[in-house]
This record gives structure tokens, C-alpha cells and sequence, in this order.
């Protein structure tokens, strides 16, 4: 298995490429294909798990060919800590939202053959170590997304799609110019972001500043971390169920494991200055912002994704404490998000098929009738906010616990948040699925074996997250460590700036 | 190595066998019955000379002088000449396909063509001040009489009328300047007018550069750069579609070649380490800065507005001629590279999008973005996917040639410290996406109302749009030969 990434990343194309020769007509044909490409890519992330050495903080089942050899352009891939649970939580998203799609009537050829392309460029940007061939997975990503989005959505569907793809290309560009920069700064120019991140104290402080803040606001419209943030609430209401979940489930990842790979690991010294402002305040920011939008949504799916919003400030909160809990907590705390959000996006667009509305005041007592949908609602509820012995709290637990001591007040407050979390959850909960049946809603069919099947993989390693989280966090460790050790390593925010926080 | 007339000749065999083909035409047109014969041979005569530059000599790459000093042979006059013949294919490729042509009178049309062409490229070669002149003029008639030769259309006969008076005024403008040149430098040669230049070290440095400011305005008026770029929306919309391409990329490139060959070899310096000084207080570089900002970011703006798609695509060509300026304003052979290979993706990506426009009209007969109206869901999925490729190219999104060309180019801007340019340069990319989403956002993501006819494929343009298309994402996975080939055309002979 020398070729495992490339084959992790290019098996959904040969799917992709098969499917476009299928005739219109085989629908069946068609979504099966779909799901033959998206299965080996879990079981070679499988693999890959299994043979992932802990140990070390090197580069793993690396691959590096020569591309553009006048520029020095590589096809260079490999997985470290940092890396290895986002590409578990691809392939796992991935094939969920391949059966999250069965239900798609108009067009599916298209469909899958762009689901397939995203697919592609999101494990592409989670193993490539090449700044080039990272950009251009990146890139790749938003062109699927916008037809995705523009095509098969809800009615406004246009708008949200060009939002979508307006921010993100605008983000994209400004982290196009700090690569070119960066690129340019070394004697040898190269791309190979470990050969960058060695040359790391080369960098003049100044450059390091500009750098990072133009990668930050790329890697920041993806989190999405205010205010960059609105994009988000728009394309996920107008999205499909599936993009739903690939969106909340892998694409904000995207921000953060950037922020990780390229600002942290590339421009330590800088990480280090700024990282407070721009991943702690703003982190917290979106942590009770996010929140107090969720509780004054109407719509049920934009309640979810502005929770999806404040769930992510953990993440950078927890990046921004450089202690080995927060930075741990933060990346359990994206593979933690990845499942949890992907079973909120799934409830939603269980009713949705059903009731073809979102608003939650039209709804109540939905308990009634379809018990097992409650039940899975609950579920999902409850890992949301936190509840122990469930995958969100231990990360959000590491993280609260590994900011107190570099940000007290920023903790309070993100701490405090819990209560707004749990308000707005349980408070939703209450006026969707509990109280009096709306009359419309009598005959409703409770979730079928399909809508099960996705929801049930997600929810048991919620819970074995939620008690053996050893089982992420093992990968991460040594990796995650090394870098904060290089971060820590540089001069620390001056004294001024370390008194306000 | 200055060859007399007849040496010459073995460096001159593309222009021979272009006018040859001119007045093959000519003749054949006269003796014919059919006139349909007309177009292939013309499309031969265009490829046997784009076959004939592949095969030039090497020599002719190291360089020479011909014809007595008049023209150039180089590697950087190879690139063009080869950019040249590329679009004249394509052009005559497009006319045999376009319904708009068909009622012309053949043989005059392609005639005229192939002589356009033949001025192209002698452009691409002046030696001199003259040979420059002579040549842009001889472009800009052939030009005036291919735009209006739709003669029952108005629109067409209304756009000749403006690029002919535009032009006048900015060839005007432009010999002006040229004697300005000649007055103090006592010379009409590029080298003999660089050695007067840095020689000496006495050129007035005032009149300098407003001789420069006047010679720019006939150059910028063939690029289309603002302010000389008023002529191009409604050239761009009233002609015929196959030469509004052939004007949008064979002209463009020849403004190109003569805008290097003069501000780079003729009057500036190149240093040891590949960067050109331009002439001590003569801040000619400052002003063109100033024109590439402005060209690309009105070229974007204006281009918001569109509903038409060839006035879109005009305006958009603007802009790219824009961002094609930022490597010329880097000053340094990176910079250049750079925007060698930014012409040479313009040429697939822009060609693409006008023969797709062109594909559209002969069916619906409308050049509106309305028209493209649930374009994929009626049929025309394969031309809508191919518009969306050269769009998405043109806006500069990986897997395409595009973006490898801005990414050279930003790489040129960003090397320079011209950290303020690149970052209007790529705020413009950001821009410019939103009118490029507009036709695309039409043909995907809206249905059509029902009563559109539904689309049909035909084998001719379909062939030249899948070549374009495949090129233009296969240059984008792997653009070796192409930067290579730039590479090796950043020399510009000088007599040594």
C-alpha cells in the first residue's frame, strides 16, 4: 500500500469518471456507483488508522513525485497526527452523505459525479503536503460545491450559491498571494510545506505578520469565524441534506485544519502573537454570538447551522491556548463537530422530506408520532450540548480546561455558553417534538431503515468518542504536541498584550 | 547576423505562404463557381503557416536581422508569430462554422483575413520605428474593413465607423511620438535608438516621455488598455463573431509583441540579474501601473453590467489585458514570462468562450446571457460545460490554464514587491467572478421556460470547442511545454 493517499483520493474520480458514462435512465445504477467509490475510501481510512504509527511526528505513507519540476512543484502527500483523524472523518462523512443523496430525483447523474469531485478535493486538501497541490484541491472543492448548492437546492438557491463562492474565492485568493510569498521567501523556492515549516525562523516578523493574517482570513471565511461567517447560515438553509452534512461535517474542518497545518506549523512566530486575538476572542466570539443567533432562529436548519457556527469556536479556542489539552481537545473537537453536526444536518432533513417546511413553530408534538425520530433527535440533542459520557463533552471539556490558564475570562465565557446551548437545544426540542400533535402532521412515517442505517454509525462513536476518546486522541497527541512545542518556542506576545487577555 | 532580401527569405516562409494564400484567393475567387472551397483553402494556407513556423530553422530562434534592418527574426518573435498563426486557424476555423459569414462574400473575407494576419506578424518582427508603424496601420485597415463587413447590420457597419476614427486618432497620436523619438534619439532602429538612449546620457528626459506617452496610445489603442479601450465593446459586439475572436486575441497579442519589443529591448536595459531599468528619470513604469490598474478594475467593473455576452466578453478582455499588464510593469523577465504565458491561456480560454457564444447564436440567433437560459437541461450540456470551463478559466480557478497563468503572473508581481498591485490584481480575480457566474449561473441553474428549441450538435465548431476545452484544463494539469516554450522565447535579438 504504497499508493494508499492516492488512491484515498482519487478512487471517488474513477467513480465519478463511471458514472458519467452510465445512461440517464440507471438511477439505481448510478447512486450504487456512488457508493462503491465512497466504501474503499472508508476502508483504506480503516487501514490507515490501523497502521498509523503514534509515535512519531513524522510524515506517514508519504508519496512525492516531481509535477512541474522548473518550479518545483510536487505531488507530494502524507498524513501526520494533524491530518489523520480529518481524513477518517472524510471517508466516514463521505459515505454518509452518499446515502444521504438516495432520495435525489432530479438529475442524479450530475449529482454524484459532483458529489464525487468534492469528495476528491476535500481528502485531497487533508493529505497533500505540497502548499500547490493543496490550493488546488481547495480550489476543486468550491466548483462542485456551488452547482451543488445552485442546482439542487432550495429557492434561493442562486443567491446562496454565489455567496458561497464569492467568500470563499475571495478568502482563497488572499491565501494564494501569502503562498506565493512564502514560496518566493526561501533561497530554493519550494512548495513542500515541511520544508517551509523548517525554514520557519528565516521568516522577518513583519512578513510572518502579513502572511498570517492573509492566510487567516482565508482559513477563517471556511470555519467560518466571525464576522466571516454568513455565508454559512445561507448555504447550509439552502443546501440539500447531504451537501448539509459534508458542509458541516468536513468543509469547516477545512479552516481549522488549516489554520493548523499552514499559520501554526509555517508561521509559528506569528501564531504565537496573534493567535489570542484571532482564534481566542474571535473563537469566543462565535461561541456565544453563534449561540444567541441559534435561539432566535425560526428556521429549524439555520438554528442548526448557527449552532454549528458556535461549535466551532471551540475548536479555536482550544487552538489559541498552546497547552497540549486545548490543542488535543480542539482537533477531538473537530472530528467530534464532523459527527455530531452530520446527524443534526440528517434530522433536519428527515422532517424536511416530510413536511417540506422548516419552521419550527409550525411543528409540536412530533413524538408522538414518529418515536424513533424523537429518540434519534434527543440523541443528537444531547451530544450537542454536552452531556457527558458523549463525544462533545470530552473535547469540550479539554478544551475549556486547557484555555483557563492562558485565557480565564475568554473560558468564563465560553463555559457559560453551555447554559444557551442547552436553553436553545432543549427549547427547540420542546416545541418540535413535544406537546400537542399538529393535526397535518398525523400521518407522518416515522424514519425508515435507510435514514436509520446513517444515523446509527454516527451515534456509536458519539458514544465511544464520548468514553474512549483515547481512540482519536492517540493519533493526535505526538503531532499536536510538536507543534505547540515550535509555537511555544518562539518570543511571546509583548507584556501589554499579554495583561489585557 | 543581418541578412540582404534573398537570405532573408528562409526566415519569411509563414508571411510568403500567408500572402501567397491571399492571393490564391484572390484568383480562385474569380474562377470558381462554388465559393465554398473558398474557406478550406484558406484554412489550409492558415495551418500550412502555423506548420511552417513549428519547423522554422534554429537559427531563427538565435536571431537575425532581415531585410536589411526592417524585421526581426527571434525567439521572441517566434512565440508570436506562433500565437499569430494560432489565431488565424482558429478564426477561419470559427467563420466556416458561423452562420453569420456564410452570406459574405467569401473569397474577399478570407483575403482579408489571411492579409490581417500577415500584418500580425509583421508587427510581432518590426525592427524599427517604421516597420512598426506601417504594420499597426496595415492591421487596423484590415481590421475596420473585417468589422464592417457585415454590411446589411448596422451594428456592424456603426463599429467599424467608431474603430476607424478611434484608430485614426490614436495612429495619429502614435507617429507623433515616433518623431518625437526619431528628433532625439537621430534614429528609427530599436537597437540604434537604445544605444542613443543610455549611451550618451544626455536624452531630455522630459521629451522622452512624452514621446512615450504618445507611442503608448497607439499601442495601448491595439491592446485595448484604458483609455484607449472605448473602441472594444462595440467592436467586440458588432462584428461578426469569428473576427470579434480573431480581434480579441490575434490583435491583442500583435499590440503585445510591439508593446515589448519597444519598452523592454528598444528602450530600456536588461541588468545582470534579469530585471530591466527603464531609462534614468523617465518613469514611464509608473504610469503603466497606473494604466494596469485602472484597465483591469474599469475592464471588471463594467463588465459587472453586461447582459450582452459578446459586450461581456469585451469587457472582460479588457480586464485581462489588464492583468496581462502586471507583467509587463514588474519589469523584470519573470514578469514577461509570465505574461507569454498568461496570452497563451488567454488565447485558449477567451477563443473557447467566443466560439461557445458563437455556437449559442447560430442556434437561438441571440448573443443575450438570457439566452443561455437552461442551457444544460435543453440539450446543450456539452457546449454549456465548455463555457463553464473557459469562464472558470478566465476567473483563474485551479485545474485550468488560467489560473497557472495568474499564478505566474501574481508569482512575477509578488517576486517584484509590487505587493499593492497584487492585491488589486487578485480583489479584480474576485470580482470578475461574478460576471463570469452570470451566463454559467444561466445555463445550470435555471430552468428553461419550455419553448426554446432544443439544441443541436454539430461535428465542425464542436471539434475545435472540445480541442479548446481539453487544452485548456489538460495545460492546467501539466504546463511544462508552455512555460518552457516561454521560457525559451525571452530572447530578444539586438545585433550581437
Amino acid at each position: 500500500m504504497n499508493h494508499a493517499l492516492t488512491l484515498i483520493t482519487f478512487i471517488p474520480i474513477a467513480g465519478m469518471v463511471l458514472i458519467l458514462f452510465c445512461p440517464d435512465a440507471m438511477k439505481n445504477l448510478i447512486k450504487w456507483i456512488a457508493v462503491a467509490a465512497t466504501v474503499p475510501q472508508l476502508a483504506i481510512a480503516w487501514w490507515l488508522y490501523e497502521n498509523f504509527d503514534t509515535t512519531t511526528t513524522a510524515i506517514q505513507f508519504a508519496e512525492k513525485h516531481p509535477w512541474i519540476e522548473h518550479y518545483n512543484i510536487t505531488y507530494f502527500m502524507g498524513v501526520d497526527g494533524i491530518s489523520i483523524a480529518m481524513v477518517l472523518l472524510t471517508a466516514l462523512i463521505c459515505v454518509v452523505s452518499v446515502f444521504a443523496s438516495f432520495n435525489i430525483e432530479k438529475a442524479p447523474k450530475g449529482y454524484f459525479a459532483l458529489l464525487l469531485l468534492l469528495d476528491t478535493g476535500m481528502m485531497g486538501v487533508f493529505v497533500s503536503l505540497d502548499f500547490f497541490l493543496f490550493y488546488i484541491f481547495w480550489e476543486v472543492m468550491l466548483l462542485p460545491m456551488y452547482f451543488l448548492i445552485g442546482i439542487w437546492g432550495g429557492p434561493r438557491r442562486e443567491y446562496a450559491a454565489i455567496k458561497f463562492f464569492l467568500y470563499t474565492l475571495f478568502g482563497s485568493v488572499l491565501m494564494l498571494l501569502a503562498m506565493i510569498g512564502l514560496y518566493y521567501y526561501s533561497s530554493t523556492p519550494t512548495f513542500d510545506m515541511t520544508v517551509l515549516a523548517r525554514n520557519a525562523g528565516n521568516y522577518t516578523m513583519n512578513f510572518q505578520l502579513y502572511a498570517w493574517i492573509a492566510l487567516f482570513i482565508g482559513f477563517a471565511i471556511k470555519i467560518p469565524a466571525f464576522p466571516f461567517h454568513t455565508w454559512l447560515p445561507d448555504a447550509h438553509v439552502e443546501a440539500p441534506t447531504a451537501i448539509s452534512v459534508i458542509l458541516a461535517g468536513v468543509l469547516l474542518k477545512m479552516g481549522t485544519y488549516g489554520i493548523l497545518r499552514v499559520n501554526f506549523a509555517i508561521l509559528p512566530a506569528a501564531s504565537h502573537q496573534l493567535s489570542w486575538i484571532f482564534l481566542g476572542v474571535l473563537g469566543t466570539v462565535n461561541i456565544v454570538y453563534g449561540a444567541m443567533c441559534a435561539m432566535a432562529q425560526t428556521d429549524y436548519k439555520k438554528l442548526i447551522a448557527y449552532s454549528s457556527i458556535s461549535h466551532m469556536g471551540y475548536v479555536m479556542l482550544g487552538m489559541a491556548a498552546f497547552d497540549s489539552q486545548g490543542i488535543n481537545g480542539a482537533v477531538l473537537q473537530m472530528f467530534n463537530h464532523g459527527t455530531i453536526t452530520a446527524m443534526l444536518f440528517i434530522l433536519v432533513g428527515v422532517i424536511y422530506d416530510r413536511a417540506h417546511h422548516r419552521e419550527i413553530a409550525g411543528f409540536g408534538g412530533l413524538a408522538q408520532q414518529m418515536p424513533i425520530y424523537a429518540g434519534f433527535t434527543a440523541f443528537a440533542f444531547f451530544a450537542g450540548l454536552g452531556l457527558p459520557a458523549m463525544s462533545a463533552f470530552i473535547s469540550e471539556v479539554l478544551v475549556l480546561s486547557g484555555s483557563w490558564q492562558p485565557h480565564p475570562i475568554l473560558t468564563i465565557f465560553a463555559a457559560g455558553t453551555a447554559i444557551l446551548t442547552a436553553g436553545y437545544l432543549l427549547w427547540t426540542y420542546q416545541r418540535i417534538y413535544l406537546g400537542p400533535l399538529n393535526e397535518k402532521y398525523k400521518n407522518f412515517t416515522d424514519m425508515n431503515f435507510r435514514e436509520i442505517g446513517m444515523l446509527v454509525p454516527l451515534a456509536i462513536i458519539v458514544l465511544i468518542l464520548g468514553v474512549y476518546p483515547q481512540a482519536i486522541l492517540s493519533l493526535l497527541g505526538t503531532s499536536l504536541d510538536h507543534l505547540n512545542q515550535i509555537v511555544l518556542s518562539t518570543p511571546a506576545a509583548a507584556a501589554a498584550i499579554a495583561m489585557v487577555r | 547576423m543581418d541578412l540582404g532580401n534573398l537570405a532573408s527569405i528562409a526566415f519569411f516562409l509563414p508571411e510568403l505562404l500567408l500572402v501567397f494564400g491571399v492571393l490564391a484567393l484572390i484568383v480562385l475567387d474569380l474562377m470558381l463557381p462554388r465559393k465554398g472551397v473558398l474557406a478550406d483553402v484558406a484554412l489550409i494556407f492558415a495551418a500550412g503557416s502555423l506548420l511552417l513556423i513549428a519547423l522554422e530553422p534554429a537559427q531563427a530562434a538565435t536571431g537575425a536581422w532581415m531585410f536589411h534592418r526592417m524585421l526581426i527574426s527571434d525567439a521572441f518573435a517566434i512565440f508570436f508569430r506562433a500565437l499569430i498563426a494560432l489565431a488565424v486557424v482558429i478564426a477561419v476555423w470559427m467563420s466556416i462554422g458561423s452562420l453569420e459569414v456564410e452570406h459574405c462574400d467569401q473569397g474577399e473575407y478570407y483575403a482579408i483575413l489571411l492579409a490581417s494576419a500577415f500584418a500580425m506578424f509583421l508587427m510581432a518582427e518590426s525592427a524599427n520605428l517604421l516597420m512598426a508603424y506601417l504594420s499597426l496601420e496595415f492591421v487596423s485597415l484590415t481590421s475596420y474593413i473585417l468589422t464592417g463587413f457585415l454590411r446589411h447590420n448596422r451594428r456592424s457597419q456603426e463599429a467599424a465607423l467608431k474603430y476607424l476614427i478611434y484608430g485614426g486618432v490614436a495612429s495619429g497620436t502614435m507617429i507623433y511620438g515616433m518623431s518625437w523619438i526619431f528628433g532625439i534619439t537621430g534614429s528609427m532602429d530599436f537597437v540604434a535608438i537604445n544605444k542613443a538612449l543610455f549611451a550618451g546620457g544626455q536624452a531630455p528626459a522630459l521629451a522622452v516621455y512624452i514621446a512615450l506617452v504618445l507611442i503608448l496610445a497607439g499601442m495601448g489603442y491595439k491592446v485595448a488598455s484604458v483609455p484607449f479601450h472605448m473602441w472594444a465593446p462595440d467592436v467586440y459586439t458588432g462584428a461578426p463573431i469569428p473576427i470579434t475572436t480573431f480581434l480579441a486575441i490575434g490583435s491583442k497579442a500583435a499590440g503585445f509583441s510591439l508593446l515589448v519589443r519597444f519598452f523592454f529591448p528598444a528602450i530600456s536595459h536588461l541588468t545582470a540579474s534579469g530585471n530591466w531599468e527603464a531609462l534614468q528619470g523617465v518613469d514611464w513604469p509608473q504610469l503603466l501601473l497606473v494604466v494596469c490598474i485602472i484597465t483591469m478594475t474599469l475592464g471588471n467593473l463594467a463588465a459587472l453590467q453586461q447582459t450582452n455576452m459578446k459586450r461581456l466578453l469585451a469587457y472582460s478582455s479588457i480586464a485581462q489585458a489588464g492583468y496581462a499588464l502586471m507583467g509587463f510593469v514588474v519589469l523584470s523577465n519573470d514578469g514577461i514570462r509570465a505574461m507569454l504565458f498568461y496570452l497563451f491561456a488567454y488565447y485558449l480560454m477567451d477563443a473557447g468562450a467566443f466560439l461557445v457564444v458563437m455556437i449559442v447564436a447560430n442556434e437561438t440567433g441571440s448573443e443575450d446571457v438570457e439566452a443561455y437560459k437552461g442551457l444544460a437541461w435543453r440539450g446543450g450540456l456539452v457546449p454549456a460545460i465548455a463555457l463553464a470551463i473557459f469562464l472558470f478559466s478566465l476567473t483563474g480557478i485551479p485545474l485550468t490554464i488560467g489560473f497557472i497563468g495568474k499564478f505566474y503572473l501574481f508569482a512575477a508581481v509578488i517576486r517584484g514587491q509590487f505587493y499593492i498591485l497584487a492585491l488589486i490584481g487578485i480583489m479584480n480575480s474576485v470580482v470578475s467572478l461574478y460576471y463570469y457566474l452570470k451566463p454559467i449561473r444561466k445555463m445550470f441553474l435555471e430552468q428553461p421556460v419550455g419553448d426554446e428549441p432544443a439544441f443541436e450538435m454539430e461535428a465542425w465548431n464542436y471539434s475545435l470547442m472540445g480541442v479548446l476545452a481539453t487544452a485548456t484544463i489538460g495545460l492546467g494539469l501539466y504546463w511544462t511545454p508552455i512555460i518552457a516554450f516561454a521560457n525559451r522565447s525571452l530572447h530578444f535579438f539586438s545585433g550581437a
